[in-house]
């Protein structure tokens, strides 16, 4: 299976990993003038075709970090130290900037965050649409921007407003037509970064549903990025719990909502209100996520852990406490939980 | 100052017809000796009468010699919203963006002026305040609002943040008083111990802290009413519930009256004891929380109810997605401004605007198929 395979011949050979996706360890660190912050740690998940996986964790735990590295996205002061991100028979990890540019949007393409600031003001929305359509299959503007009709209508965009600038739409088209965008040119795999924050519920409620369609019509696989654990137990097969750069439990969402093992999992959920259950005051985790750029060493989460013991000054080991489902926590090894 | 009737034809607006007249006669009337007698009756605090707040919408030079007399237009913000809120209570105003829910939040603090209706705070209406009863009534409803790292000076420290509203008003007498009631409001506001929080600067505090300083800039005054505008949208989720928290208790031990506007309803669900649902200017469902969330009985909280997302996979309920996106608050639609989306509208909703039905205790829904 763990074939990184080097070959000296001009065509590289396919790596043989699992799904269509694999991070094997990812560390990604970013250099500050105070020294290297530790964003991603030793990530690693794995998607299959067709498969939903949601990355979640507070604002700052790596979340987004993770996901710019599979498409080598990194601000400049960035870098992957270490680890593999195996995609469709290739390690992304090791290729140049040239190799991504063949497979961003063409093979994996991103939903940013605010489509506002995403589209280009002063451009026509279908225009930005037809952009990488053109860059990577090489037809006319004319064909491309049929294309771009094609693509509205599919998200659920009138196609006469294929002309109009981002400003004339509402908050919600944008986040269609950044959808749209991302569809252009057909990807195995679709990134979504916090697509609906912004979004009202209803507005939310009707883009998760429009995703959820497209992902089954085009059988896409998609990751989500969301500091909301009700929007990932919605909408995902798959999770990964990330505190302080590091993946603390994953699992399908069944595991991570009606069975967490991890104290921070477990508070996490709690922390969001079910309006289907009883009423009862959410609860908050005290204190503050550690300083990356000087981590403390073992588990990051024990100095906020209601279930600390000596043992958490050590680097917990990840254990599959059931089939898929990998926790990060000394309790695990122990089987107090 | 906008001119002319509204499309409703019924309403007048601004100062200038009967209606404004009527404005402008009774300004003044009261003044704050009156409003310091003024007692709560019934356990009402703010009784909002057939509230609306319209914004003329400034057309350029030739649309506005071209359009005929009377076709001024309007952005409908708050269009005939009553309700009440009573002393010692939270009161959630949930709703959409745009929804009217921050208009009606400010309103009340006469941040913005009302164009009709009105605004009963202790049974004395608002637009008959004296230039000094206003002054007076400041001091009684405050405001937090969404954004810790804006609303507050990074230029000042904790102690002049929170000791301004005490000066700008003339509250307090010595500089000891001063300290005290701001130590005070600072403990209260759960940056304890007070004393290290004083002196330093909001950059050297977390996005929870600074909130928690602007709340205590609003009780320092020791006010009857807080307006929190989406307190919480901005904070991480493990922090937020810190301050829901902290609302909750002030409430309780301070008998702090919130009105709590958001857009999430499942946070007014955790801490409000009542909850008022906006649509495109108008209340539609008003009622007890516990009662509204487990029956909501208007269409559109029965929708906004059921897309609401919970941290359990296994609860596969039936999603009610509406079609589509609130209308213009300009154009607002005929009859029930809700029909155009409404899954359950019939053909006497395009004509009838709906009444306020009683569904059973105080709680109420807009909707003609309630009977």
């Amino acid at each position: 299976m763990s074939a990184t395979a080097t070959s000296p011949s001009k065509t590289p050979e396919r790596i043989a990993h699992k799904g269509l996706l694999e991070v094997r360890e990812l560390t990604t660190r970013f250099k500050l003038s105070q020294g290297w912050v530790r964003a991603v740690e030793k990530v690693s998940f794995s998607l299959e075709p067709g498969e939903s996986l949601g990355l979640a964790g507070e604002s700052g735990c790596g979340k987004t970090t993770a996901a710019l590295s599979i498409l080598k996205l990194l601000p400049e002061n960035g870098r992957i130290v270490s680890g593999e991100i195996l995609f469709d028979g290739k390690n992304l990890a090791k290729r140049t900037e040239y190799g991504m540019s063949k497979i961003r949007w063409k093979e994996i393409s991103m939903i940013f965050q605010g489509a506002m600031n995403a589209l280009n003001p002063v451009t026509e929305t279908g225009k930005q649409i037809a952009e990488p359509i053109i860059l990577h299959e090489g037809v006319s503007q004319k064909e491309a921007l049929k294309r771009t009709r094609d693509l509205f209508e599919l998200v659920g965009i009138n196609p006469k407003r294929v002309m109009d600038f981002p400003h004339q739409l509402s908050g919600g088209m944008r986040q269609r037509a950044m959808i749209a965008m991302a569809l252009a040119c057909n990807p195995k795999l679709v990134i979504g970064d916090e697509p609906t924050t912004a979004l009202d519920v209803m507005v939310q409620a009707q883009i998760l549903d429009l995703i959820e369609r497209l992902r089954r019509e085009l059988d896409l696989s998609f990751i989500l990025i969301s500091h909301d654990l009700s929007v990932m137990a919605e909408t995902c097969d798959k999770g990964v719990i990330m505190y302080a750069g590091e993946v603390v439990e994953s699992g399908t969402v069944a595991h991570l909502f009606n069975d967490p093992q991890h104290p921070y999992t477990r508070q996490l959920i709690k922390a969001f209100p079910n309006i289907h259950e009883r009423r009862e005051m959410v609860s908050s985790i005290q204190g503050d996520p550690p300083n990356l750029l000087d981590p403390p060493p073992g588990c990051g989460f024990a100095p906020r852990c209601d279930a600390k013991t000596g043992a958490c000054a050590n680097d917990p080991e990840t254990v599959e406490v059931a089939p898929g489902h990998f926790v990060r926590c000394h309790l695990m090894k122990r089987g107090v939980a | 100052m906008a001119t002319g009737t509204t499309p409703t034809g019924s309403r007048t607006v601004r100062d200038v017809t009967a209606d404004g007249a009527r404005d402008k006669s009774l300004a003044g009337h009261i003044g704050p000796d009156e409003l310091a007698r003024a007692e709560v009756r019934d356990g009402v605090l703010f009784d909002v009468r057939d509230l609306q707040v319209f914004f003329p919408i400034h057309e350029g030079f030739f649309k506005s010699m071209v359009a005929r007399k009377g076709e001024k237009r309007f952005v409908k913000a708050v269009d005939h919203v009553s309700f009440c809120v009573k002393q010692g209570e939270i009161l959630a105003l949930v709703g959409e963006s745009g929804c009217g829910k921050t208009t009606t939040g400010r309103t009340m603090l006469r941040l913005e002026e009302a164009t009709g209706g009105d605004i009963l705070y202790k049974g004395l209406p608002m637009r008959a305040f004296s230039h000094k009863a206003l002054r007076e009534y400041r001091k009684k409803a405050q405001i937090i609002f969404q954004d810790p790292y804006n609303s507050i000076n990074p230029k000042q420290t904790i102690f002049d943040i929170v000791a301004e509203p005490l000066e700008v008003n003339g509250v307090t007498s010595s500089e000891r008083e001063k300290e005290e009631r701001v130590v005070k409001a600072i403990s209260e506001a759960g940056l304890r111990p007070a004393s290290e929080y004083l002196y330093r600067y909001p950059h050297e505090l977390s996005g929870g802290q600074r909130q928690r300083v602007c709340i205590a800039g609003a009780t320092v005054l020791e006010p009857d009413m807080i307006v929190a505008d989406e307190p919480v949208a901005s904070l991480d989720v493990s922090i937020r519930n810190d301050i829901l928290k902290l609302m909750v208790e002030q409430k309780e031990t301070l008998g702090v009256t919130y009105l709590f506007i958001t857009h999430d309803l499942s946070l007014a669900w955790v801490i409000s004891d009542r909850i008022a649902v906006m649509y495109l200017g108008r209340i539609v469902e008003i009622g007890d929380t516990e009662e509204v969330v487990a029956d909501p009985r208007h269409p559109y909280t029965k929708a906004l109810i059921s897309v609401i997302p919970v941290p359990d996979p296994l609860a596969k309920r039936e999603h009610v997605i509406l079609a589509g996106e609130t209308p213009n608050p300009v154009d607002i639609p005929s009859g029930c401004r809700f029909h155009p989306r409404c899954p359950e509208a019939i053909d006497a909703c395009r004509e009838i605007d709906p009444p306020d039905v009683n569904v059973g205790g105080d709680h109420y829904a807009a909707c003609i198929r309630l009977k």
